[in-house]
């Protein structure tokens, strides 16, 4: 039976982490992060969650002891927000090739200094290289429902990657909202135990993984975590699907869109200012702006070909950028342009990723490169391409 | 060629070097009257050389491996374990 609460979006990230039946987690407190992990301490504490809660002496050592966890087959889960997610950094790119399917909520803050406790997605998108599944809510209840869905989605053995759930500090972590608890035996029919697929840690049978590897295959690993991010986009829409079809719910897959369809205006935005974007919408239609929004459900896997289309079919675009790179420009809105590059002219643009692990860039391969550049410029082809150069095709599949 | 595994993946087995008991110029020796069986030479060993053998409460040292470093002479809190000179 499902039930309503009135939810902060921290204690729906516990109630999702409850029903998720996650066997361990280990966390360091922060603002506005900690109430998360106190509820979930509370839940371990009082018997309502089987799971064993380890308490660290900081986010590096909670995401190492999430990692350690999680290779030995269980489910694992941490939180963290800002400067305690930048000194966790190092461990988010291990768990990632690592291919541990860890979910880990991220509340996100501004960086100091200027010391600030408030939001903004400049802690979140710092990670956005690493090869975790990276979804923003935009409110409470995709919060929880968020949290489900990224255990299936990062758990299915085409993926293992893991999930970032990012919700927006304070607009979200600390603001009561209803929230529908769906049954435990719906979420235990939904999400099963882990599979112990493809490896766990086992005494019995030892085994060390994330050694090093020679610049002869380093690349082709590298390569993998790419085929699980694209694996994902498929899995990502799947797993909507079923979702919905369980609890009624739905709030997008790689994207929530908001009167699009006949919109002249686009405002691509992630997380919960999507929410004030869609009642801004439907003033500004009153006004005669034929408006729509184009939330970004996912940063990583980044949602390029729909937002390619539907750029392509207005007239002018509006991005909200909850963060910046310095010296470079706005984050979605470099993404958003890579995105829709070629669709209007200019020319052919290979990108290849070349020289991972050490391996040897020469003169030879630079001219290979060219040439090949050149022969599909001459057979007509344009826009954006992203090339893998001299992978080990026969050792992946 | 063998395909990849998604990470690497490696398996225990004896290193390149062979057994490398005989790098050791000192070597430790477990005084068995002394020894409270805490463990801690156990915990602390960086080579797993220390076998533990629960129902007697002894421990015993893997010659094959130990290097000879002392960290198990120098964290038990008895004194239980003696470097000597190979």
């Amino acid at each position: 039976m499902s039930t309503i609460k009135i939810l902060t979006g921290n204690y729906a990230v516990a109630w999702g982490v409850k029903l998720s039946r996650v066997k361990v987690i280990a966390a360091y407190p922060i603002t506005p992060q900690t109430t998360i992990v106190e509820k979930i301490a509370e839940f371990v504490e009082n018997g309502e969650m089987d799971a064993k809660y380890l308490m660290v002496e900081s986010e590096h050592s909670a995401m190492a002891a999430t990692i350690g966890a999680s290779a030995t087959g269980v489910r694992a889960f941490t939180a963290t927000s800002s400067q305690g997610l930048l000194y966790m950094h190092e461990m988010v790119w291990w768990a990632s090739a690592a291919r541990l399917p860890i979910v880990m909520a991220v509340v996100m803050r501004a960086l100091a200094p200027p010391w600030s406790i408030w939001n903004e997605h400049t802690d979140l998108m710092d990670q956005r290289d690493t090869g975790w599944l990276i979804t923003l809510a935009e409110n409470n209840q995709e919060v929880l429902d968020s949290i489900i869905m990224s255990y299936r989605i990062s758990e299915h053995e085409d993926v293992l990657l893991p999930s970032i759930v990012g919700l927006d500090a304070f607009i979200l972590s600390h603001t009561l909202e209803p929230v529908e608890i769906p049954g435990q035996d719906l979420i235990d029919e939904f999400l099963p135990p882990r599979p112990p697929k493809p490896f766990t840690l086992n005494p019995e049978n030892p085994i060390t993984h994330g050694g090093i590897v020679t610049p002869e295959y380093y690349m082709e690993f590298r390569y993998l975590i790419e085929k699980g991010m694209e694996n994902a986009r498929r899995l990502i829409v799947e797993v909507a699907k079923e979702y919905k079809n369980i609890t009624g719910r739905w709030h997008g897959d790689l994207v929530d869109e908001y009167k699009c369809s006949d919109a002249k205006i686009l405002i691509i935005v992630a997380g919960a200012t999507a929410g004030t974007c869609k009642e801004a919408v439907d003033v500004l239609r009153e006004k005669g702006f034929n408006v729509g929004v184009l939330r970004l459900r996912y940063i990583r896997p980044f949602p390029s070909s729909i937002v390619r289309e539907r750029v392509s079919s207005v007239k002018s675009v509006v991005i909200i950028d909850r963060s910046y790179s310095f010296g470079g420009g706005g984050i979605i809105g470099a993404d958003v342009a890579s995105s829709i590059y070629g669709s209007n002219g200019g020319p052919l643009i290979h990108d290849y990723i070349a020289g991972l692990g050490g391996r040897d860039i020469g003169v030879r391969e630079v001219e290979r490169i060219v040439e090949e550049t050149v022969r599909a410029m001459e057979s007509g082809e344009k826009g954006i391409k992203t090339l893998w150069f001299d992978l080990k095709r026969e050792v992946l599949e | 060629m063998h395909k990849i595994p998604i990470t690497p993946i490696m398996k225990p087995s004896e290193g390149s070097m062979g057994s490398t008991g005989t790098w050791r110029i000192v070597k430790p020796v477990v005084q068995h009257d002394k020894c409270t069986y805490c463990l801690q030479c156990w915990l602390h060993c960086p080579e797993s050389a220390i076998v533990r053998v629960d129902e007697e409460r002894k421990i015993i040292i893997d010659y094959n491996y130990c290097k000879g470093c002392g960290i198990c002479s120098d964290v038990c809190p008895v004194k239980a374990i003696i470097m000597v000179e190979e």
